[in-house]
């Protein structure tokens, strides 16, 4: 989803990025010629500091090999990545050439279908996967690669890069969609609490209206991708209301949108963003939804740096990034995140999304990367390297990733979530649909349905765009 | 580092272009003596093989994908072209392009010519015109950019007492000194599609000045002045001689305009990314095909997109020609 990867807005200019980039790339190179073998004397960093190259000995001799990897994740956030790959570059002697820009998902599969496609493709979502793997150009994973992921991953996550029985990438970043943006101090000050089942967060909103206070901002502006923050609401409150059997059936398109029960979901949503009373606060009427940014939206849980006249605000974890970088964010500060409850306290059901590694060529050091990029080394490599280079903002589900090696507070919440034994994890919903529902009609006629539509010609007309075959 | 093979592929280029333009030039040379249409056809091939790859085998394989299904694989006959007319989005879609297509020229038109006349000949008419002119300098996206802030609308009902709402659109601004209520002008359709289609206009003026006032002042001095001896008014003079005279240019300007809202997109694209129903065939057509995955339906889009423009550059042309003949 483009939206997603819009999320991380550049904060340097592109050139500096390049720079960096093309200097990072010659200090790997240049390094991997003298000390071939040895610890880091070149670097600086710890991500390519003390790694024990021994590890990387099966590869077998991949030196002065080269692998190209296209992404979406563009400056500050593509340094964690460039970073976290050194201590390969460095012991095997392979040179690792990453770009990224804001149009991959249309451009990956340009590229794929003219035959010119990079070698390691991250993709956002297993809905991109598929249509990249029915191009005939990508490559299923190698045995080594699907032991790791059977290792260090679920087999949810497994499932989601595999297409038609065959697996061909292992996840690499998740993050988690089911979070209610709040203010700790403001909460305490007004003496609320934060809610564990889906009645208390609706008691909850009632008592801040009855404190005269307008509970709820939301915004889904997002250029072509406007609406797909509905889209999310609905699929947590599908999976909250008629359970992850049911979201299964309805994201491969055996529940349709015009039954009930998805029905019901969409009015579950409505009585939150639809509700007069609940949004949106600080920022004006229903409508003004559809016309305010979704990196704008919540801006206002921030009594600090904004004026606090929002108390809840649901988006997912990576959301933090766009908070002051001033704002005091944690479990008793200014802004923190609270899951967003099930029907009860002891259901716990997880809207996530994550990246996944493809490939398009099986030479030997393209598999050596890949299965690299499959392991509990690599996850901590990147989590290290983002916590250096960007404050945080990255989280694997990856079982072996060390809590230790996450700054964030919100990555760190994310990750406890993702580990909770209760919990039920869902992937993102839209993300896996056919395109012309998942990245068009779910969309538009969200959109739609805020500036007033019936939630029936919504789910109508949004069941009319999945194709037929 | 990365420049220097780039740069050797930038001076590869320029020697293979040179090399090919020499074979021409010498094989024309060769041919010349003989004359006649041979060396013609030698002058005609290259633009012919480029033609017939850049041009005319993909406007035929788009015409294909058209009848084929999302995949572009599978034939499915004219169910594109019947979603396209059934749709009730799709319909709008069309709707929004036929009103660009029809406002717009003639608005952009009208607002040039009567600026140009209005300048002609009056005191400061270089700073006049140029102000109008700036517009064409900036980028389309540049300008819906602008006219996204000019249209910014905060809803007086939110805001807090710490941070009390403060339009910072210019036109709600002033709506708000005048005491009315502002509006959302981005969101409420239909008329969300013409304030976009202001956008275009204010582009185009100045384009329609341009043309305009080149072939007004272009009106023989001596067909003017045999009027205000016949003792012509401002508007006969404007009505019997000066739109009589500029007809050709007007027609171009006309059609010109007519063809870039047939194909209008960075439009929509930057101010509403085509939601609120202010979507149009050019954008619909990339949604369809890039993101949507539908490239049939993408495909017949662009089909009739390019049947749409066909009679405007047909018309066009046999202006041209009709002016050229006089």
């Amino acid at each position: 989803m483009t939206s997603k990867t819009r999320v991380r807005t550049a904060r340097y200019g592109s050139f500096f990025a390049a720079t960096a980039a093309i200097a990072l790339v010659v200090a790997g190179c240049s390094s991997s010629d003298d000390d071939n073998g040895g610890g880091g004397s070149t670097g600086g960093s710890t991500a390519a500091g003390d790694i024990d190259c021994s590890q990387f000995s099966s590869y077998g001799d991949l030196k002065g090999k080269e692998v190209t990897i296209y992404a979406g994740v563009v400056a500050p956030e593509d340094q964690p990545y460039v970073d976290s790959f050194k201590p390969f570059e460095k012991c095997t002697g392979v040179k690792v050439n990453y770009t990224a820009d804001k149009n991959f998902e249309q451009q990956v599969l340009v590229q794929a279908e003219a035959g010119n496609a990079p070698d390691l493709a991250i993709v956002p979502q297993p809905g991109l996967l598929k249509q990249l793997v029915a191009t005939g150009k990508a490559v299923k994973a190698p045995d080594s690669v699907s032991q790791n992921a059977d290792k260090w991953f679920g087999a949810d996550w497994k499932k989601y890069g595999t297409v038609d029985g065959t697996f061909y990438a292992a996840p690499s970043g998740a993050s988690v969609k089911s979070l209610v943006w709040y203010s700790p101090t403001q909460f305490a000050s007004a003496g609320y609490e934060v809610p564990t089942t889906l009645d208390d967060l609706k008691a909850l909103s009632d008592k801040m209206v009855a404190d005269g206070n307008k509970p709820w901002c939301a915004g889904i502006n997002s250029g072509e991708a406007t609406g797909w923050p509905i889209t999310d609401w609905v699929e947590d409150f599908v999976l909250r209301l008629d359970g992850p059997d049911v979201y299964d059936q309805w994201v491969a398109g055996d529940v349709k949108f015009t039954d009930p029960k998805i029905v019901s979901a969409f009015d579950g949503v409505g009585a939150y963003l639809k509700n007069s009373d609940y949004v949106n606060a600080g920022i004006g009427d229903v409508k003004s939804i559809a016309t305010t940014t979704f990196q704008d939206a919540g801006l206002n849980i921030d009594p600090v740096n904004g004026d606090g006249s929002c108390w809840l605000h649901r988006q997912a974890s990576f959301y933090a990034a766009n908070f002051d970088k001033n704002a005091n964010i944690g479990p008793d500060g200014d802004v923190y995140a609270f899951y967003l409850p099930g029907k009860t306290a002891d259901d716990h059901p997880v809207l996530g999304a994550g990246e996944f590694v493809l490939a398009f060529s099986d030479r030997p050091e393209v598999q050596a990367l890949q299965t690299f990029w499959s392991t509990d080394t690599w996850a901590n490599l990147k989590a290290k390297a983002s916590s250096e280079d960007t404050k945080g903002g990255w989280i694997s589900a990856n079982k072996g990733l060390d809590e230790a090696n996450l700054v964030g507070p919100i990555d760190k919440l994310s990750v406890q979530i993702l580990k909770d034994p209760k919990t039920v994890f869902r992937f993102d919903g839209s993300d896996q649909m056919p395109a012309a529902v998942g990245s068009g009609s779910f969309w538009k006629q969200a959109t739609n349905w805020i500036t007033g539509q019936s939630t029936q010609d919504t789910v109508t007309k949004i069941q009319a765009a999945w194709p037929k075959s | 580092m990365d420049w220097a093979p780039k740069l050797l592929d930038m001076l590869w280029a320029i020697v293979l272009f040179g090399a090919v333009v020499a074979v021409i030039l010498g094989l024309a040379a060769l041919y010349e003596k003989r004359g006649g249409r041979r060396v013609g056809w030698w002058f005609v091939a290259p633009s012919l093989v480029l033609v017939s790859i850049g041009l005319v085998y993909p406007a035929l394989r788009t015409l294909w994908t058209s009848f084929n299904d999302a995949s572009g694989k599978k034939f499915v006959g004219i169910d594109n072209y019947t979603a396209v007319f059934t749709n009730s989005d799709e319909l709008v879609v069309l709707r929004n392009t036929v009103l660009w297509t029809l406002v717009t020229p003639f608005v952009a038109t009208a607002i040039g010519l009567v600026y140009a006349v209005l300048v002609d000949k009056a005191k400061g008419e270089a700073v006049a015109k140029a102000v109008i002119f700036l517009p064409m300098a900036i980028s389309l996206v540049g300008a819906s950019i602008i006219w996204k802030f000019m249209y910014s609308y905060k809803d007086p009902a939110g805001g807090s007492e710490k941070n009390p709402t403060h339009q910072i659109g210019f036109l709600n601004q002033v709506l708000v000194w005048l005491h009315l209520d502002p509006v959302n002008f981005l969101l409420n359709s239909p008329q969300n599609t013409f304030w976009l289609i202001v956008v275009m206009i204010w582009i185009q003026a100045g384009f329609a000045m341009t043309i305009l006032s080149a072939s007004i002042k272009a009106i023989p001095d001596e067909i003017v002045e045999a009027a205000r001896l016949d003792g012509v008014g401002a508007f006969e003079m404007f009505r019997f001689v000066t739109l009589p005279s500029i007809r050709p240019a007007v027609v171009v300007v006309l059609t010109t305009i007519a063809i870039s809202c047939l194909k209008v997109f960075d439009i929509v694209r930057t101010m509403t990314g085509g939601n609120f129903n202010t979507n149009v065939i050019a954008n619909e057509f990339y949604s369809q095909t890039f993101s949507q995955d539908n490239r049939g339906l993408g495909a017949a889009l662009a089909v009739i997109l390019f049947i749409l423009v066909v009679p405007i550059i047909v018309y066009n042309v046999r202006q041209l020609r009709a002016s050229e003949a006089r």
